[in-house]
């Protein structure tokens, strides 16, 4: 038999992946968020600039995600994406014109309001569909023998736009602390005044969500009341993050509104995952069941061991090079 | 009409690939073409060839983020319109898929900044290790795709098991039959390509007499290289095809026009195929030659296509037609690398104007002759996805409505016509300003190497009075 339960491992680097995709990319896509309501033309030169340095290192984790995922768990891959269709080339669509946006708004001149709507409105669509993905996985799939059968809008209902809705939100929540750690003065100002509107309604939109999740599945249900277990830390911990934003905001830090909104996101994602566990395609499939075989798993996680680290650090040095504030009339422009 | 859901999703794939693939083909080439710029730099210290790299560089930049760009999709087409193939070859490609992100991000991270960015920030032999090694992971992410390809051309070192292939040998399944060949033949493609583009726009800035120096050596030493490689890939291709006639004789019938297996098959310059009767219209050839090529023997016996079942055969017409183009092209940048070598002496080359306005044209060749060339080959395995053993039809997505398909299809050709158009505009304009505006000392802390378009420093419009001007790296 097999040494190592590699499918469990691989599990973790995905899911590993998957919320520093999130969070890193997360800021970048909530600054786009927030891009048509800042108060200047200059303001927004600033908060390009303050992700300019980073933002595409973040979308790399998407596509590594993408073939990570067909060569750990093919059947996740050969869901999700059936299932998803017009979300995924939504999601796509939207983080090409933001990519693109992003090289070439700092060559415009006249055009640049084009581009401007380019980088916001991709971001927006792109944000919204990552959240309706969330939702879809929480409803679940129709499949028979491992192929997804449902219809073509599916995903589509009030509870993933909802979803949606709520990641949008997360997104800009995370986007407003970035730019109150990376600017200062009036930008700032504005950063701090909005957070707290933000929070409010993250908060709104995932306690909808957390009602009406165990309607939606009866397993999560079972799972969160059936006895009151351990689990239930996640939810008081996800108050707590929230509980300090707000007073770090009240108390004008720089670093913590953004250090407690990630906090935030890592325990709603791990109540997330203790909902479902250990399926990854529910109802039905297990992350042991969308497994690829013991040997191209194990292929593949012996040069992701060597390669990671080196990602890891190379992103870490990014972040670093790149560190502190950015001002008005500094880097492009 | 009904919407056929698995047509719609060859048609966008289709689109979704040749758009992507004419970004890859051109910064393989490219990039070590800026490798021997630097190398020659480092050498001999002349200017010139530090100018030619720092422009070729720009252009290089803008490209390889629109491939970028346009690649984000690919690694999720698979999933959505191909969902059975996925699930059943992610045992193969799914590692093979991931080892080409992985190593190409772990080069692109390491060097692309330096290279874009660090001329004056590191030694100058760093900086050419950089062009290098950034050479080198152009052609690392092509070994991976070309693997992958190959492997569902001639499919090797797999088993199926219960609908899923499983992997028995990686490295037969890696070096699959048709690997070595197609790897080569796409390599020399990329070297061609690059060739014919940097030694077209050397061309027109000739005629217009702008930066003499730099460019004729561009444009001589361009056609010093395709002179070498033009007839060599005409010689890989050969190889190619005896491999293609081995493995997948279907594909060569279809390319020679050829119905009935025969000797003495003639060489088809002109045909109708006409695939409901099985048979050619207006047929035009050299007698026996196709024999001569596939055989080396006037009389050997060519496969045709009356070996496969009708429902089996790949769509004639596109297959022949598109092998006539590629040729066609190929032949093309044959003559021209040969008039090259013949206006060499007394330097009338660089003065020849009808030359020099034929190089011009000919930067396109190389584009025309890859896509052709892919039609060929993958219109050629049809109705096959992976070769003898999966069809396209087994492949498609099952829940997969022609109504989604043409949606999402609609939406790539719009979403791509505008990136394509603002890239392409775009890199017009740094062609335009030029060889000339050379602001390397201006680089700032914005530029990042996962930002490679800010590695060219020209605005995005003309000014306002339509003239065309120097970058001003100002901004506004």
């Amino acid at each position: 038999m097999e040494l190592f339960d590699l499918a469990l491992i691989w599990a973790f680097i995905i899911g590993f992946g998957i919320i520093m995709y999130v969070l890193m990319d997360g800021f970048d896509l909530g600054v786009g968020i927030l891009f048509p309501f800042a108060p200047s033309e200059d303001d927004r030169d600033v908060m390009m600039n303050s992700v300019a340095p980073v933002w595409d290192g973040n979308e790399t984790w998407l596509v590594l995600g993408g073939a990570g995922l067909l060569a750990a768990f093919p059947m996740v891959y050969s869901i999700f994406l059936p299932a998803l269709y017009i979300g995924v080339f939504l999601l796509l669509a939207g983080l090409i014109f933001r990519g693109v946006a992003f090289e070439f708004r700092f060559k415009a001149n006249t055009s640049r309001y084009l581009w401007n709507w380019a980088f916001a409105g991709g971001s927006t669509v792109a944000a919204f569909a990552q959240g309706v993905v969330v939702g879809a996985y929480i409803q679940g799939f129709e499949t028979a023998n491992g192929v997804y059968v449902g219809g073509a809008l599916d995903w589509l209902t009030p509870f993933t736009v909802l979803t949606g809705l709520g990641l949008l939100a997360g997104y800009a929540l995370l986007g407003s602390t970035w730019l109150i750690l990376k600017t200062e003065g009036r930008l700032q100002e504005w950063a701090y005044r909005i957070t707290t509107p933000l929070l409010i309604a993250v908060l709104v939109v995932f306690a909808i969500i957390s009602a009406w999740t165990p309607f939606v599945d009866e397993m999560v249900s079972e799972r969160w009341f059936s006895n009151l277990s351990v689990i239930w830390i996640l939810p008081v911990l996800t108050l707590l993050c929230a509980l300090q934003i707000w007073r770090s905001v009240r108390n004008r830090s720089e670093g913590m509104p953004f250090v407690a909104t990630m906090g935030l996101f890592i325990t709603t994602y791990l109540g997330l995952i203790v909902s479902r566990w250990p399926y990854v395609v529910p109802p039905e499939y297990t992350l042991w069941d969308a497994a690829s075989a013991y040997e191209s798993q194990l292929f593949l996680l012996l040069g992701l061991l060597f390669v990671i680290p080196i990602v890891l650090a190379y992103t870490a040095w990014t972040y670093w090079v790149f560190r502190g504030k950015v001002r008005a009339g500094e880097g492009y422009h | 009409m009904e919407l056929d859901p698995l047509i719609l999703s060859r048609i966008q794939f289709a689109f979704v690939v040749s758009f992507h693939a004419i970004f890859p083909v051109f910064t393989i080439g490219l990039a070590s073409y800026i490798a021997v710029l630097e190398g020659l730099a480092f050498k001999t210290r002349n200017p010139v060839w530090i100018t030619l790299s720092a422009f070729w560089t720009k252009v290089f930049a803008v490209v390889f983020g629109m491939g970028v760009v346009s690649g984000i999709v690919m690694s999720f087409q698979f999933g959505t319109n191909w969902s059975n193939f996925s699930q059943a070859s992610a045992n193969f490609l799914g590692p093979i898929l991931s080892y080409e992100v992985i190593t190409a991000f772990f080069l692109e991270a390491a060097f692309l900044g330096v290279l874009l960015f660090g001329r004056n920030k590191v030694p100058p032999g760093v900086h050419l290790f950089a062009a290098i090694m950034v050479a080198a992971g152009t052609f690392i992410s092509s070994f991976w795709i070309l693997s992958a390809n190959s492997w569902m051309q001639t499919p090797a070192g797999t088993e199926l098991r219960d609908g899923i292939f499983h992997v028995t040998s990686w490295s037969e399944a890696i070096f699959n039959p048709s690997f070595p060949y197609r790897f080569l033949h796409m390599a020399m493609a990329s070297f061609l390509t690059g060739g014919f583009v940097v030694a077209g726009v050397s061309a027109w800035y000739l005629l217009k007499g702008r930066e003499v120096e730099a460019n004729r050596k561009a444009l001589s030493m361009c056609l010093w290289l395709l002179l070498f490689i033009a007839p060599a890939q005409l010689v890989i291709g050969d190889f190619h095809g005896l491999n293609t006639m081995e493995h997948q004789p279907a594909k060569v019938a279809a390319m020679e026009g050829n119905w009935e297996t025969s000797s003495n098959v003639p060489l088809l310059l002109f045909a109708i195929p006409d695939q409901e009767n099985q048979t050619n219209h207006w047929e035009l050839g050299i007698p026996s030659m196709a024999s001569m090529i596939l055989t080396h023997e006037w009389d050997g016996i060519v496969p045709g296509l009356n070996e496969v079942a009708i429902e089996d055969q790949p769509p004639v017409g596109i297959v022949f037609w598109s092998f006539r183009i590629m040729v066609g092209m190929g032949i093309l940048m044959i003559l021209f690398a040969l008039t090259g070598l013949f206006l060499r002496p007394k330097g009338k080359l660089y003065e020849t104007r009808w030359f020099l306005q034929g190089m011009r044209f000919m930067s396109i060749s190389p584009f025309i002759a890859v896509l052709t060339g892919w039609f060929v080959t993958e219109v050629g395995r049809a109705p096959w996805l992976v070769y003898g053993i999966m069809r396209h039809s087994e492949s498609v997505t099952p829940s997969l409505t022609g109504g989604m398909a043409l949606f999402t299809l609609i939406g790539y050709v719009v979403v791509y016509a505008l990136v394509f158009a603002s890239g392409v505009y775009y890199l017009m304009r740094v062609l335009y300003v030029g060889l000339e505006n050379d602001d390397e000392d201006e680089t700032d802390s914005a530029e990042r190497p996962a930002r490679p378009i800010s590695a060219a420093h020209v605005p995005f419009e003309y000014d306002n009075h339509g003239r065309i001007e120097p970058a001003d790296n100002g901004g506004q």
